[in-house]
């Protein structure tokens, strides 16, 4: 790497147009003779449709047309297909019905939708359509759900099971039969509502005399949205258009294919204009997917020494009324498989139940599986410590796998990358300058004050993943990533991508990336994505993906690039290519260094080709695809300092350390940026962020009123540091930093704040950790 | 029913007939084109649609039209000038303050109002003003930065 602009905190390219209210986002566009549409939802969470009056809506001024299931279905439009099924795990995949057919199942279950010439009609339209219900019995929680004589969701779904599913590895009642300690815990990693900030859009242009249609779209994987809709529109793939302009945020809330995807290509093509619907945020609270939703049953077994020995669960993950499009892989896959953490445990089993209930339907948010496996790993790992008077870093620190740059494999299966786990916490330690903060502690406990410290050490999975694996886990579909590098005859670049970002600013490291490489300063280098008909084939942006996996595609074409460019520079300095070499932007001759010709001179004569070498193709562009051969591992160590008030049940954070290791890092700004946006979420879970739905399935969080995001005047300044392990996996060495925050932080707030209520004989409350909540916690303990 | 409206919007008078329902947002969004203020939610909690009303920070979904008549407000599209930036555009560039820029226009223009009432603010102050801002992707240290930084240019 010669350039210095590998690595430094370049500008982001995205932002001008950002900051100006010049990007576009789906809700910004808006087309000729174009309608909008809006849908009526359920206000039940389980009832049967007895009848669907739309006369009066349809008869009112500007409306176009008003719609049930039956018409949807009539029209060819199918179910929206689960697109991850794991195998062995028994799995159901009951329809799931763009718009209810006979039975709702959740609170904004689709019972109709509405289609007119202006936004506040069609909303007018959709409450003056009359729905009858018959309602039927309720269940919400999933434990409770596959119960003997609990309503049932689905017909063919017996004891509401989706999916029953084990990991298993080592002898695991052996080692709690051998233990010195067991300690046990029931977590509930409660269910969360993403909220990306911009809630979904979606506006389709079906063109009836071509069959072909357009859709803008608030999508992280435009390219899988397509192929999505190929199968339940009965559109043909290359007769639809997936653009996911500027996407204002996701955190897998834009994974899924939804069915409003459908219902605008449906509505457009009934109406013969285009269609646009845009959710509001009390619908995304009940339309969109929620993340998490586990009750976990956990025990971990430890040798007297704090040697972790077993780590045995039972899960039952809320799946929501239906499964949506990842759902199912990852209480499984994504969560199952981390149960070692950043440990050698040798012994784990774990099942887990995926459950019906009549709520939203659950998907990935956030770190999607690793949250509630690290949480589960990191609680009880300090519960053994607390059960054996060790310090929780010197428990992490016997129990850590040994630093590995080759790969280690672990119980479950997987073969992590490399790691320094130890490396990550000592330097947490010396930031947090731990000694010391102790004996503060013990102070402070004198005078009946109370501070906690908290430490989550975790190792993740992520960079999602070779495709072999992925259709070994019955994901539907590759996990390879593509890029296009295109030099224009001015030497300025255009770079094509698979992925798809949406705030993590791969334009600007991408164009880092090229310019590192191919010598070409950042600014004449354009990243293109999100536009199924402009982009090459790619998977999106999600699970920390599209640096790690879109990389090494770029990094393919860069290299094509060079060796192309070589053979024009071997042809223009008259020289043999294996004479020519690169450095800095230049090709030039071996121990002749002032003959030499740039990038620029290249691409100005590959693309006019008026002086060029027999037999070579004119144009400088290279396409290539990239699958890694396994996962990346990223880790760190984070630790909280919190203040409790023992009085009022009040938390206050003071300090947060996070140290991190994604690999070699390309832009330390935007690194940065991910970790402080993933910590922030993780601890909106510890201490305020919970979705709650009463016996009779209706949301109560069902608004930003009731729901509580995090804001700023909440935190102090995070303090974060790098350790640096690079992996083996990709070119680059580059791992992803997208989810860690949200992955770590949970677990270091909780644990911080047990350590803060320890010697008063709390060791457990439910999350979010309210000032209600602890307080009744602190009560119950002092009786 | 419709109602006649006059409002200057970055510097030019519009007059519009609108619904007297019409909420200012949507003026501003589908009568004059003006897609830069967003819209994050339904019960004025984020503060993405937030304008200079009368250079006074407002949350642009909580309003309706006819209110407005007679103001003048500043939408993101109206804060840079002549092509150059305004300085809490470039602080918030140069300090990372953004991600996916949804909220951005918002928080921008709230962090404008903030610094005229207090040129000087601390870490709190600056927390404290953006408590009507929700944003979701950078955990606000690089608002709050770029904000002490748009403080030390202006």
């Amino acid at each position: 790497m010669a350039s210095k602009v590998f690595g430094s905190a370049v500008r982001r390219k995205e932002d001008p147009r950002l900051l100006t209210g010049q990007a576009k986002f789906t809700d910004d566009f808006t087309l000729p003779h174009m309608a909008h549409l809006a849908v009526v939802r359920s206000p039940y969470a389980h009832a049967r449709v007895k009848a669907i009056r739309t006369k009066k809506a349809a008869a009112m001024d500007g409306v176009l047309g008003v719609f049930t299931g039956k018409d949807m279905k009539d029209a060819g439009f199918g179910p929206i297909p689960c697109a991850w099924v794991v195998p062995g795990s028994n799995a159901k995949t009951p329809p799931y019905p763009p718009i209810a057919l006979d039975v709702v199942r959740y609170v904004g279950n689709a019972v109709a939708i509405v289609v007119a010439t202006d936004r506040y009609v069609a909303r007018d339209a959709a409450e003056a359509v009359e729905v009858d219900y018959e309602p039927l019995p309720v269940v919400v929680d999933a434990k409770k759900a596959t119960e003997k004589g609990r309503p049932q969701l689905h017909a063919d779904v017996p004891n509401n099971l989706a999916f029953t599913w084990t990991v298993a590895g080592g002898d695991v009642d052996a080692a709690f039969k051998a233990a010195d300690v067991v300690v046990s815990e029931r977590i509930v990693n409660q269910r969360l509502i993403p909220n990306a900030m911009e809630a979904r859009a979606a506006l389709a242009d079906y063109r009836s005399a071509t069959g072909e249609v357009t859709l803008w779209v608030t999508s992280q994987n435009p390219h899988i949205v397509r192929f999505l809709l190929s199968l339940d529109t009965g559109i043909p793939e290359q007769k639809i258009r997936v653009i996911a302009p500027e996407v204002g945020g996701g955190f897998g809330s834009k994974i899924p294919h939804y069915p409003e995807d459908t219902m605008v290509i449906f509505a457009s093509k009934q109406c013969g204009c285009p269609v646009k619907w845009t959710e509001t945020r009390s619908e995304n609270y009940r339309g969109t997917i929620h993340g998490r939703d586990h009750i976990q049953d956990v025990e971990m077994a430890a040798k007297k020494d704090g040697t972790i020995t077993g780590l045995r669960a039972t899960v039952w993950a809320n799946m929501g009324a239906y499964l949506s499009t990842a759902s199912t892989g990852i209480p499984t896959i994504l969560h199952g498989l981390m149960l070692s953490g950043a440990y050698d445990i040798k012994n784990i089993r774990e099942v887990v139940h995926g459950v019906f209930t009549n709520t939203t339907p659950t998907d990935a948010y956030r770190g999607a599986g690793r949250p509630e496996a690290t949480f589960m790993v990191e609680r009880l790992v300090d519960l053994v410590a607390a059960k054996l008077k060790m310090d929780p870093v010197e428990i992490r620190k016997k129990n850590f796998i040994p630093p590995f740059t080759d790969g280690h494999a672990v119980a479950t299966g997987l073969t992590y990358d490399s790691g320094n786990y130890i490396a990550a916490l000592e330097k947490a330690l010396q930031i947090l300058d731990y000694k010391a903060l102790r004996a503060k502690q013990a102070d402070l406990r004198k005078k009946g004050e109370h501070i906690g410290v908290g430490f989550c050490t975790y190792a993740e999975i992520c960079g999602l993943g070779p495709s072999k694996v992925a259709g070994a886990v019955g994901f539907g579909g590759g996990l390879w990533e593509s890029a296009i590098v295109r030099f224009h005859p001015s030497g300025k670049v255009n770079v094509f991508v698979g992925i798809s970002p949406h705030g993590q600013g791969e334009e600007t490291t991408f164009a880092q990336i090229v310019s590192s490489e191919l010598g070409v300063p950042v600014e004449d280098v354009e990243v293109f994505h999100g536009d199924t008909g402009q982009t090459p084939m790619g998977w999106g942006s999600y699970g920390s993906r599209s640096t790690p996996v879109g990389s090494g595609a770029l990094m393919g074409a860069i290299v094509k690039i060079r060796d192309k460019a070589k053979i024009v520079a071997a042809h223009l300095l008259e020289a043999s290519v294996d004479d020519v070499v690169y450095g800095d932007g230049k090709f030039s001759i071996k121990g002749a260094p002032s003959k030499a010709k740039t990038i620029q001179d290249i691409a100005l004569m590959a693309n006019v080709a008026w002086n060029y070498p027999a037999g070579v193709e004119p144009g400088l562009e290279a396409s290539a695809f990239f699958d890694p051969s396994n996962f990346v591992y990223p880790f760190g160590a984070h630790a909280a300092v919190v203040r409790v008030d023992v009085e009022t049940g009040e938390i206050r954070l003071e300090r947060y350390v996070a140290v991190d290791d994604c690999g070699r890092v390309i832009n330390p700004m935007i690194v940065e940026g991910q970790i402080h946006g993933g910590v922030v979420q993780g601890i909106g879970q510890a201490l305020w962020e919970g979705a709650a739905y009463d016996d009779a399935g209706q949301l109560l969080t069902g608004t930003m009123m009731d729901y509580a995001l995090p804001k700023a005047d909440a935190f102090p300044t995070f303090e974060l540091a790098m350790t640096e392990t690079p992996t083996k996996v990709n070119p680059l060495g580059v791992k992803g930093i997208g989810e860690t925050g949200t992955i770590a932080s949970t677990a270091a707030v909780y644990n911080a704040v047990m350590d803060a209520l320890a010697p008063l004989g709390v060791s457990k409350v439910d999350m979010p950790l309210t000032p209600e909540r602890v307080w009744r916690a602190v009560r119950d303990a002092r009786r | 029913m419709r109602f006649g409206v006059s409002i200057t919007v970055n510097g030019a008078r519009r007059k519009h007939e609108v619904e007297p329902r019409l909420l200012l947002v949507h003026y501003l969004r589908e009568t004059l084109g003006l897609t830069g203020t967003n819209v994050g939610c339904d019960t004025s909690q984020c503060g993405a649609c937030t304008v200079l009303l009368d250079g006074k920070a407002v949350k642009s979904c909580t309003m309706l039209a006819v209110q407005a008549e007679g103001a003048s407000i500043t939408t993101i599209e109206g804060l840079a000038k002549n092509g150059k930036l305004h300085p809490v555009q470039e602080a918030f560039r140069e300090k990372h303050g953004l991600q996916c820029g949804f909220c951005t226009p918002g928080m921008v223009l709230t962090a404008c109002h903030l610094l005229e009432k207090n040129p000087k603010p601390s870490d709190a102050d600056i927390r404290h003003g953006l408590e009507g801002n929700l944003c979701r992707c950078t955990g606000y240290q690089n608002i709050v930065a770029a904000v002490k930084e748009a403080a030390a240019r202006m």
